[in-house]
């Protein structure tokens, strides 16, 4: 174990040393803790940069007061630190508590009519001149609809900025863009906030059993992934008598657009209706990105089977909001075979024994586990520690919080090679950038437009794997020079709503004392302090280190 | 004197800012005669799109038995496919792309795809790029490889461009590519200062000790200095070309700008969205009418556009794979198998024609019983574009563990 640790940080391998003889077990059940007692800046730094989104200006000096191994107990019991100096932040915004069917109902019905009056008034004129006229009121509504979206984008930048609860935004972060839905599609982003809310949010650190579950049930999965419209392809009888009483609806008045399923909309009259049936989508990356991983050995009769067990788990009136339901008349009862279990019950507890099966398959705590070392130590993750963390992961049932904490206390974790390994992305490069610059961000949408413009824009990446966790999908000539652009921008004040407030801008040398020797642990190549020392501008000075190769890693 | 194709690859700056080109250097400018440097242009039409609706096998009556409500009408009929060769037609929204196969400079690989039976995107996206399918760590992409195998001393920052936000899978590896999406946006903007930045910058990455973002930034500000003398802001496409006014139009726009620039441009990558239609596709009108009509339009404006430099320019289409023969119960259609490919190209393209073996689309002759079989191995169709088009006759290295047969037909 010793000779992991080894020659740590270059400047700081005594203190490492030391602190690899003095780790005692903390308790018999948990795997040895690796991290320093007496931790140097880089070590302090490089934990804030992993379990974090960078240091703050006097943030290395708190930590070492907490005590490094303190501090990162606290930040996996985040319900235990009060958030206070984020709340006022996320005090403004309308959308954020608000249930789906609210935000269906006043922001995107409206402006679904808003478009249809367009429409039509336009077909009416001039059919043939590209963008339809619009009134103010029917621009109103698609303001509001994008309301929504813009909260959404917002919260998740101040909340990374500002929280103290730094690694319960990273891990939101994650598990996100693991389970990835794009709110691009159909009536998704009207299940967005929700989704972050109440189906990520509240099981980052949890158990993965209840967070795979809480996935599998959000209409906002259902939708992106097909399966709410994933039917016995024997069972065509609901979709007849949904339809008639949608029918009678619409004769009695009622307002309510009646949209059930897809296959009840469109050209009804002019084609035989068609029987809706089995949808393998949800099946098929349920088992491929969610859990065994694309080489976890299930087969293609694995997936059309999984897709059987999950007919039937729908959403009630998704345009408007509507949640999940289990609707038993297009389930397929049928005896299904999964990885080899007979699936013979029947009903809603068909998809349960799934994903039973899945959370607890071998391969799942592998994947899972790898993807989290390469989240937090690598790009290509140790293979003894994907081990030890998947080992981890099914001794506690796939307790996230023991996973998480096996990995960041890791030798591995502390290792000189993994100092810095890691590119940051460009929402870790954004966020990191306002933190160091103790920026007072008065309006966070600009900030998501710099983000878009790095390449990966938020809650819009379209296919269900998420962003890449992995440097060479995001270092591109384009988007690095858009990484020093933004830096130029902010110092500069010139990105709208972001004041860099907190920058020392006395001079050129105040500038680097606190950049340098706040968030950069006081190390930066020769070139590059050289090339920063001869800038006499405070705000260029700090463009420089911000744009620079050092502050791209963390 | 220092015309722009002095940038050649790195250190060739240092010498043209002491205001010095030594012999060598000139001999090698005079050598590189843009007009005859050959380019590829791929586009992935990322999320598999419907093949079959795509290029329509109208003279196959299993064809309308299997898709009730979303097949392509034959081409006497209203919303008909476009004749093409009396069993195949191009979708009704792809009439655009007609005149190129009239002039036979649109050529059609049908039934085209991967030996791999995977369905997931990812997968399938992945091998199709690394052209290594079934081995995923394959660390490089077939493109990039293409360039290594063609390495010279000419070569420019702008040999490889991606016109998208992402440097894509099969532009990835050893050799220097470039990913933007505007390039009229591309440089450090810092005012007053940009110079003083821009310089101070370029010697931060110029000396980082880490590899991957010192070439990065290298390569970066190398293509800011070429395109900045190429000037693109003054760009007006020619011969009446109108490119629709979509994020794939306006990259295959751009993909003209930088081949009328004369900047050394070799590959150029630009892909499409939204064919992933499980749900409501839609026939001769509706979802993936709606996609189809931007793509075609838009490879249609980029031919006209390039006019006679089309001689030197082989467009290709890709797709991960596939859709299911039968369209499923929401009116849309499952992941498949095999798929088409277009190829367009002036010079020694042989278009006007489909080619690879019709695997025929009843069930006993489907892949697995369910999607369109694949008769041709989607690198034979890229081992046909580097060999005949871009000159490597060795592609052992390109497309490693693949031994390309006789030549699908479609270059001379």
């Amino acid at each position: 174990m010793k000779s992991l640790i080894a020659p740590a940080f270059r400047r700081a391998a005594p203190a490492l040393l030391t602190a690899a003889v003095v780790v005692a077990p903390l308790a018999a059940d948990k795997p040895k803790s690796a991290v320093p007692p007496n931790p140097d800046d880089r070590t302090i730094t490089h934990v804030l940069n992993r379990i974090g989104f960078g240091a703050r200006t006097g943030d290395v000096e708190r930590v070492r007061q907490i005590g490094l191994r303190n501090y990162i107990e606290q930040q996996l019991r985040p319900d235990r630190i009060s958030d206070s100096a984020l709340e006022p932040r996320l005090a403004g915004f309308e959308t954020l508590d608000k249930s789906s069917r609210d935000i269906a109902e006043h922001y995107f019905e409206p402006a679904m009519r808003a478009r249809r009056q367009a429409k039509a008034a336009n077909a009416a004129s001039d059919p043939e001149d590209g963008k339809p006229m619009r009134t103010p009121e029917q621009m109103a509504a698609g303001q509001k609809e994008r309301q929504v979206l813009q909260e959404l984008s917002e919260q998740k930048i101040l909340r990374a900025v500002y929280s103290d609860r730094q690694l319960e935004e990273v891990m939101t972060d994650f598990w996100f863009n693991h389970f990835n839905v794009f709110a691009g599609k159909g009536a998704t982003p009207i299940y967005l906030t929700e989704y972050e809310r109440e189906v990520i949010r509240p099981h980052v650190l949890g158990k993965f059993r209840d967070l795979l579950g809480a996935t599998a049930k959000s209409p906002a999965m259902l939708f992106y992934l097909d399966n709410w419209q994933s039917a016995d392809p024997d069972a065509p009888a609901l979709g007849e008598r949904l339809r008639q009483r949608a029918a009678m609806r619409r004769a009695a008045g009622t307002a309510r657009r009646p949209e059930p399923f897809p296959a009840a909309s469109g050209e009804a009259g002019q084609q035989p209706r068609q029987k809706r049936g089995l949808n393998e989508n949800y099946g098929r990356e349920l088992m491929e990105l969610h859990t065994l991983g694309v080489d976890g050995g299930y087969t293609q009769q694995d997936v059309v089977e999984v897709a059987r067990c999950f007919t039937g788990w729908t959403i009630r009136q998704p345009r408007q909001g509507g949640g999940f339901v289990f609707e038993p008349r297009i389930h397929d009862n049928g005896r299904k075979l999964v990885l080899g279990h007979v699936i013979s019950g029947g009903g809603e507890h068909d998809g349960e024994q799934v994903l039973d099966i899945l959370a607890r398959h071998p391969a799942t705590a592998h994947f899972i586990a790898t993807k989290l070392v390469r989240k937090f130590v690598s790009d290509d993750p140790p293979a003894e520690l994907v081990d030890r963390a998947a080992a981890r992961f099914r001794e506690t049932d796939g307790d996230i919080r023991e996973v998480v904490r096996t990995i960041i206390t890791s030798p591995e974790f502390f290792a000189a090679g993994t100092y810095r390994a890691k590119v940051k992305t460009p929402f870790e490069f954004v966020v990191s950038t306002v933190r160091a610059t103790g920026s007072d961000v008065q309006n966070a949408a600009p900030l998501a437009q710099s983000i878009r413009q790095l390449g990966e824009p938020l809650y819009m990446c379209q296919p269900p794997t998420g962003y890449a966790d992995r440097a060479d999908a995001w270092v591109n000539t384009g988007a690095l020079l858009n990484r020093m652009n933004f830096a130029v921008q902010l110092v500069g004040g010139r990105i709208r709503g972001i004041e860099p407030s907190g920058l020392a801008l006395d001079s050129a040398a105040a500038a680097r004392d606190q950049l340098v020797g706040g968030v950069l642990a006081a190390d930066l190549s020769t070139a590059t302090s050289e090339t920063v020392a001869k800038a006499q501008d405070p705000r260029q000075a700090a463009a420089l280190i911000l744009g620079s190769p050092e502050f791209q890693r963390r | 004197m220092i015309s722009r194709r002095v940038f050649l690859k790195n250190g060739g700056m240092a010498l043209v800012s002491l205001g010095f080109v030594p012999q060598f250097l000139s001999r090698t400018i005079e050598a590189a005669s843009p007009a005859r440097r050959k380019v590829l242009v791929a586009i992935f039409q990322r999320g598999a799109v419907d093949g079959l609706n795509m290029i329509v096998p109208f003279g196959e009556r299993d064809y309308y038995a299997s898709r009730p409500s979303i097949a392509i009408p034959r081409p006497n009929e209203a919303e008909g496919a476009v004749d093409l060769d009396g069993f195949f037609g191009l979708h009704p929204r792809m009439a655009a792309l007609k005149p190129l196969w009239d002039s036979h400079q649109l050529a059609i690989v049908h039934a085209c795809g991967s030996p791999d039976g995977t369905r997931s995107h990812f997968d399938a996206q992945d091998y199709m790029e690394s052209a290594t399918p079934g081995v995923k760590s394959t660390q490089d992409g077939w493109l990039n490889r293409c360039l290594h195998a063609r390495e010279h001393a000419n070569a420019t920052p702008f040999r490889a461009v991606a016109l998208a936000a992402q440097l894509p899978r099969s532009l990835q590896g050893t050799e220097p590519a470039l990913a933007m999406n505007q390039i009229a946006q591309f440089g450090i903007r810092a005012g007053q200062g940009t110079d003083m930045v821009q310089a101070s910058f370029e010697s931060e990455y110029a000396a980082a000790a880490d590899q991957v973002l010192s070439r990065t930034g290298g390569e970066a500000f190398d293509a800011v200095r070429m395109l900045k003398s190429a000037d693109p802001t003054k760009y007006q496409p020619e011969h009446n070309a109108e490119y629709p006014r979509s994020a794939f139009g306006e990259a295959l726009r751009q993909i003209a700008q930088l081949v009328k620039a004369d900047v050394g441009l070799e590959i150029a990558f630009a892909e499409a969205g939204g064919w992933d239609t499980h749900v409501n596709q839609g026939a001769g009108a509706g979802q993936l009418a709606g996609r189809l009509d931007d793509f075609s339009r838009a490879i249609a404006a980029l031919a006209r556009d390039l006019g006679d430099r089309m001689d030197d320019v082989v467009i290709v289409t890709m797709s991960e794979f596939g859709r299911a023969v039968a369209e499923n119960g929401n009116r849309g259609t499952d992941h498949g198998h095999g798929n088409a490919m277009m190829i367009v190209g002036g010079g020694n393209v042989r278009g006007g024609r489909v080619y690879g073996r019709w695997p025929g689309l009843e069930p006993g002759q489907r892949y697995e019983g369910r999607d369109l079989a694949v008769t041709t191995d989607f690198r034979a169709v890229f081992a046909d574009i580097v060999r005949g088009h871009l000159g490597v006759r060795d592609t052992t290295q390109i497309f490693p563990g693949f031994t390309p047969g006789a030549p699908v037909g479609f270059v001379a």
